[in-house]
């Protein structure tokens, strides 16, 4: 039988592992290499690795590093950060990731998320939609590390991505990131009734009532989590932490 | 290291991740290596198609490479064992929906779209974990866990003519068939390289079969 994907995700700054709150704020978490050897134990669906300093410097994420995840991880992994050409997901590809997470350049380089799914098919494209309500004004997709307003709808934005060929769309609540306190529910029922590809639930996400609710009431395929992860308890002290398999069957009951 | 088997030999095809393929039998203890000529290919013991991307792509890809021809030869004529993981499982087809071309034809099966009805419960491509349930008769499948979860990640499924080539079928909204094959020919929709240990026991058949 089917069953939604729980996903942590990674997000690395200079190399380690960070994590933010309202993608501000970065802590220091530890290796990330070591993580992916305690998620191998701990049967993790899937990782995502999302690069937060990659765009500001103009860089993709290290195809390096994607290599070094890629020789250790036993489940399959995500990449994004900074990606802006087609040679660049090559590479990301032929280190190891199953899939490229793209973000900024599917917004403001036209046709590329296109030209990608074309030349790598559509299951490798995913593309990430950051969003976030502009003062007194309404909700819109944000790029560049959520520090640039787009003026672009969520829903619209979705379907366009969706017609241009991404597999899947990776969703994240700006406001509700690191704050454990639930996902944007409403975002990602919209958005998953707008399109017919996956939709991965990420932002938010502080127990399993929010995976349930974000599965069975907004159709999300997929939920994704940072903080939920990474720590533990309510001084948050770094551990990192994933449902065995009882408790994943209860999640989704 | 068990070091029992035959040495594997991955066709590079330029299509998908052929380092965790080979990365997975060299963890359970095999010998393998991945090969992008013709020559290579002939020399062959055991056979792993693997790939990700598009079906025309994949036969383009395999036949400028010079590839196409001795996979045919070793499969058909030699009889040598093959294993097809995802892209690859589809190759084995006669023909595919996805850019309307044919495929090796060692199995009596078409590739076609997924055409679910309810769009909003079951997403296309199918992406995520999913189990099988496999044939209890077949060398490669019959110790496989009918719970076992399989990472699954694609928008085009094998529909098999012939009963004796399903081997195996999951369910997405309605069943496909996710596991096909016959006499030395096996071939899975899902990533055994990707999915922990739940397809190690097929892995370890396939290293280990020896043809009568």
């Amino acid at each position: 039988m089917f069953r939604p994907r729980i996903i942590p995700v990674l997000l690395l700054k200079n190399l380690g592992l960070v994590k933010t709150i309202q993608f501000k704020n970065p802590r220091y978490i530890g290796d990330p290499i070591n993580a992916v050897k305690l998620f191998n134990d701990m049967k993790a669906d899937e990782l995502v690795f999302l690069d937060i300093m990659a765009h500001a410097e103009g860089r993709p994420i290290s195809a390096d590093f994607v290599k070094a995840v890629g020789d250790e991880a036993r489940m399959p992994f995500a990449a994004g950060g900074g990606i802006s050409t087609i040679s660049q997901i090559e590479q990301i590809l032929k280190a190891g990731a199953e899939r490229v997470v793209l973000n900024s350049a599917a917004a403001e380089k036209k046709g590329f998320v296109q030209e990608a799914a074309k030349a790598f098919g559509s299951s490798t494209i995913a593309v990430s939609i950051d969003v976030k309500k502009k003062f007194l004004g309404k909700q819109q997709v944000y790029i560049k590390g959520g520090k640039l307003a787009t003026g672009l709808d969520p829903v619209s934005y979705a379907k366009q991505m969706e017609s241009e060929g991404a597999g899947e769309l990776f969703v994240t609540s700006i406001e509700m990131e690191g704050t454990m306190q639930g996902y944007d529910f409403e975002l990602i029922k919209n958005i998953s009734h707008a399109v017919t590809i996956p939709v991965i639930a990420n932002g938010g996400a502080g127990n399993f009532d929010h995976f349930n609710k974000a599965v069975n009431e907004c159709y999300a395929s997929a939920v994704a989590a940072g903080s939920r992860f990474v720590y533990h308890g309510p001084r948050n002290a770094v551990l990192i932490n994933y449902p065995n398999e009882q408790e994943i069957k209860s999640i989704f009951g | 290291m068990n070091n029992t088997g035959e040495k594997i030999t991955i066709v590079d095809y330029g299509m998908g991740n052929i380092r965790s393929v080979q990365r997975k039998f060299l963890e359970l203890g095999y010998q393998a290596e991945s090969v992008d000529n013709y020559e290579a290919v002939m020399k062959a013991e055991k056979l792993v198609l693997p790939g990700v991307g598009h079906f025309a792509n994949g036969v383009k890809n395999l036949k400028s490479r010079g590839l196409w021809d001795a996979v045919n030869e070793k499969v058909i004529d030699q009889k040598t064992p093959v294993l097809g993981i995802c892209l690859g499982l589809q190759l084995m087809a006669k023909h595919s929906e996805e850019g309307d071309v044919e495929g090796f034809g060692w199995l009596d099966a078409e590739v076609v779209h997924f055409d679910v009805k309810d769009k909003l419960k079951f997403k296309v491509p199918h992406i995520g974990w999913n189990s099988a349930i496999a044939s209890k008769t077949n060398a490669f499948t019959k110790d496989l866990n009918p719970e076992n979860l399989y990472y699954f990640v694609h928008s085009y499924h094998l529909v098999c003519r012939i009963e004796a080539e399903i081997l195996g079928v999951t369910n997405y909204e309605y069943d496909f068939h996710s596991i096909a094959g016959r006499d030395h020919i096996i071939g899975v929709q899902f990533h055994p390289e990707k999915s922990h240990e739940a397809a190690n026991d097929l892995i370890n058949k396939f290293a280990l079969f020896k043809r009568v």
